[in-house]
């Protein structure tokens, strides 16, 4: 590769000289047009959203600590899983990985910014007003919505309007993916530096091209099924009424059409960031990189064709449940395909486990157990045996914590000299994956045992069999949420930290950011895009 | 002529995208105000639709500035391009989503609800057929015919495709004559199109007693023509932009993204009217 220009723009206030302006205080972050500013922003909203929903579930796993009623009401406790659900998926994950496309793309493909600032900006500024639409719901009467966070009719049609709070959130948050994605795609397609063809972009890049493709295509169906909720609740219409030819389980069909689509846009960029750690840890290039690609491609394209499988119990035919069995169970061939080539790049390797390898092992063996029990729930029999049991909470989660957010710890914890400049504490970064790690599987591990016992989700109270594995569950997540404090002070302390990090801390790490951009990484990209041979 | 600068384009700071955050919380929460029957409803969505007005011309303003004053070279045409192209794809898969609930309904749900013991148990003697409002529905209506204003309507938008890309030749041609006038009967016939619409729904309700609670078919046909209807007025709105600003002499044979941007935008709109006319006026 030539030699870089790692341009640094002189951060001159003095308007009449340079063409730049940079509005100081809290106006950088208002107007700021920059990548990083922007994804420095997703990445904050996305951990005090992630806070925000973590307490809601200390309040669900503080209720389930014992079979009663003893801390909230039953609307309460419905209130928090709803928006316990909703916070996490489109306020803390998705917007964590979005946070990552801006920071990494523009600088692993050579560009100067994203395509379109000002839009790139946009996106994220309306993260804030949806999520306050969220969280004034929980003060209108009649409260937020306790639906469950897959706002199923007919009960979001008789909810009071703290629902119409949450689809105009919806709609909100809606267009801010759509606009986040086509920026990135376009970002992707015409922005990389001469020589960077699609087959030579890092791994990450291509999974959120894919992730970006998929939010387009699915979040305006999201939208198309909120909206029918809203004219039945306001204007009359009978999408999800009989009475007037409609029918509930329609709303189920739009809404997973969206949903299983939605579960990859969470793993896909998960598997981009594993598959930077890995290979950086081992010290070898990504083992079958181009079967990895084609691999994220089909499971995107499957996403499409299995969304029935979350609908075992509404009275599907017996072909259609055929078909979605055997069609979601294809999944298991490519998502395979990435696990083998995960294991393979450590073979042999010169392995060594900071804390983002750690995350990132504890992604692969956990990730690879919520798969598994996905296999279970694909097959119709023991999915109607397990339909709305703690089994199926416990696989999501699997997915959800252990793949997606753990991937996102790796992820910080690898980007994170690059982003400030300064090494994060190894020590602390490695107490806290163990916490997580053994707090996680304390939490989880046991709601599997309780789903198979027929323990029902979003009920506050239960059977008194079911209280030893719930006690565990509950004091796994104290551990398991006081230990993200931790995180939260390791990233503070690497901020304030003075001692500066290298350009390239990890020996193995081989893309643009660490071969060709100083450490931290300037304001500015690439002015001038590098030449990638 | 445009003096195209040769690094990509990065524009500064700018508060435009908060103030649209702003207008559309006003207009959400707003919204739910008014829907939930609360005074100040319709007054903070009309504050809120101000400032998303405010934000669109102070917005496109400064891309229309910046792009007259040749600040965007052949890369950021492209993406534009990339951009528009992406943006109809998600516009496509909102309409898949309600063609998909009237597939459902069609095929599905009212065949469902009219056979078998769904039929015998919940409503005895309902019987299926299309068009139809819903078992539990007491008032009649009559349904939209297809050759009457719709199969006009077909005819006014098919036409428009045709002028927009006579205008289109027009510009390439620098035949500025052409172009506007191109241009301004696209205008005049989505505004036609707009005015039949609206006559249309004056008609379903008061004479034909199709309204939007009118069960499967008016839930179905008001929403996927209301909708279509609202992205037309968008479309003429834009056109009427591009209009005006052909008039004040911008774009060059080869550099008018906007425009094209804008006749795609409105073929799709076509395109959708099109399958509108077959699978919910025809069929
Ligand atoms: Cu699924």
């Amino acid at each position: 590769m030539s030699a870089v220009i790692g341009h640094e723009h002189d951060h001159d206030h003095d308007h009449a000289h340079g063409h730049e302006y940079h509005p100081g205080g809290l106006m950088r972050w208002v107007k700021t047009t920059n990548h990083k500013d922007i994804g420095t922003m997703y990445l904050w909203f996305s951990f005090v959203m992630f806070l925000t929903g973590g307490f809601m579930a200390m309040v669900i796993r503080a209720e389930l600590f014992k079979p009663g009623m003893q801390i909230v009401n039953p609307e309460v406790f419905n209130q928090m899983t709803t928006l316990h659900g909703l916070i996490m998926v489109f306020g803390a994950i998705m917007p964590a990985f979005v946070g990552f496309a801006n920071w990494l793309i523009p600088m692993q493909i050579g560009a100067p910014d994203m395509a379109f600032p000002r839009m790139n900006n946009w996106s994220f500024w309306l993260l804030p007003p949806a999520a306050l639409l969220l969280i004034i719901s929980l003060f209108v009467p009649g409260g937020a919505p306790g639906v469950g966070w897959t706002l199923y009719a007919p009960l979001t049609v008789q909810q009071g309007m703290g629902m119409d709070l949450t689809i105009f959130a919806v709609h909100i948050l809606g267009m801010s993916s759509i606009m986040g994605s086509i920026n990135i795609v376009t970002t992707i397609l015409n922005l990389r530096a001469p020589g960077m063809t699609l087959m030579k972009m890092p791994l990450f890049v291509w999974t959120w091209l894919i992730t970006a493709y998929l939010l387009i295509a699915v979040m305006p169906v999201f939208a198309g099924a909120v909206t029918m909720t809203l004219t039945d609740r306001h204007f009359g219409t009978h999408f999800f009424n009989a009475a007037g030819g409609g029918d509930p389980v329609l709303y189920q069909h739009i809404f997973w059409f969206f949903g299983h689509p939605e579960v990859y846009i969470i793993a896909i960029p998960a598997f981009g960031v594993v598959s930077q750690v890995i290979p950086a840890f081992s010290r070898k290039p990504l083992f079958g990189y181009t079967s990895m690609v084609y691999a994220v491609a089909s499971i995107a394209i499957l996403s499409f064709l299995v969304w029935a499988h979350h609908m075992y119990t509404t009275g599907l035919p017996v072909t259609a449940q055929l078909y979605y069995m055997y069609a979601t169970m294809l999944i298991a061939v490519p998502t395979g395909v990435k696990v083998f080539n995960w294991v393979a790049t450590m073979w042999k390797g010169s392995l060594t486990f900071e804390t983002p390898m750690l995350f990132s092992l504890g992604f692969l063996f956990l990730f690879t157990i919520g798969g598994f029990s996905g296999l279970v729930l694909s097959i119709v029999p023991v999915d109607i045996q397990l339909q709305d049991t703690y089994y199926v909470v416990a696989h999501f989660h699997y997915v959800m914590v252990a793949g997606a957010l753990f991937s996102a710890f790796a992820g910080i914890y690898f980007w994170l000299p690059k982003w400030t400049g300064h090494m994060y504490d190894e020590t602390l970064g490695k107490v806290h994956f163990w916490l997580s790690f053994i707090f996680f599987n304390m939490i989880f591990f046991v709601q599997h045992f309780l789903g198979l016992a027929g323990m029902p989700r979003r009920v506050p109270d239960y059977a008194p069999q079911f209280t030893d594995f719930n006690m565990i569950s509950s004091i796994g997540a104290f551990g398991f949420g006081l230990s993200q404090l931790l995180f939260l002070y390791v990233v503070i302390k690497t901020i304030r930290s003075h001692e500066p990090a290298p350009q390239k801390p990890w020996e193995g790490a081989d893309s643009l950011e660490w071969t060709h951009l100083p450490t931290p990484a300037p304001y500015h990209s690439f002015v001038t895009p590098p030449t990638v041979k | 002529m445009l003096s195209q600068s040769t690094s990509y384009y990065l524009p500064e700071p700018s508060h435009w995208p908060v103030v649209g955050s702003c207008a559309l919380f006003l207009m959400t929460f707003g919204g739910v105000l008014w829907m939930n029957e609360v005074t100040a409803g319709p007054w903070v969505v009309f504050a809120g639709m101000l400032t998303l007005v405010y934000m669109m011309f102070g917005w496109f303003g400064t891309v229309i500035r910046e792009s007259e004053g040749g600040k965007y070279n052949k890369q950021v045409d492209l993406s534009f391009r990339w951009s528009m192209s992406w943006f109809i794809f998600s516009e496509v898969m909102f309409f898949a989503a309600f063609f998909g609930a009237l597939f459902y309904m069609r095929v599905l749900s009212v065949p469902g609800l009219g056979s078998g013991d769904t039929m015998e148990q919940l409503w005895p003697g309902f019987v299926a057929q299309w068009p139809v409002s819903g078992p539990g529905i007491e008032e009649k209506f009559t349904s939209m015919g297809a050759w009457g204003i719709p199969a006009i309507n077909t005819l006014i938008l098919l036409t428009s495709g045709v002028t927009v890309t006579w205008a289109h030749w027009a510009l390439k041609k620098n035949n500025r004559t052409q172009l506007i006038a191109g241009l301004a009967v696209t205008v005049a016939l989505g505004i036609l199109f707009l005015t039949l619409q609206a006559y249309e729904y004056v008609h379903a309700y008061h004479e034909l007693g199709l309204t939007l609670g009118m069960g499967a078919y008016g839930a179905t046909f008001f929403m996927l023509t209301g909708f279509h209807g609202f992205h037309v007025t968008i479309g003429t709105i834009m056109l009427i932009v591009i209009l005006g600003r052909s008039i004040a002499g911008h774009f060059t044979a080869d550099h008018h993204f906007a425009f094209e941007g804008v006749s795609w935008y409105w073929h799709f709109v076509d395109v959708v009217w099109l399958l509108l006319f077959v699978l919910v006026y025809w069929l």
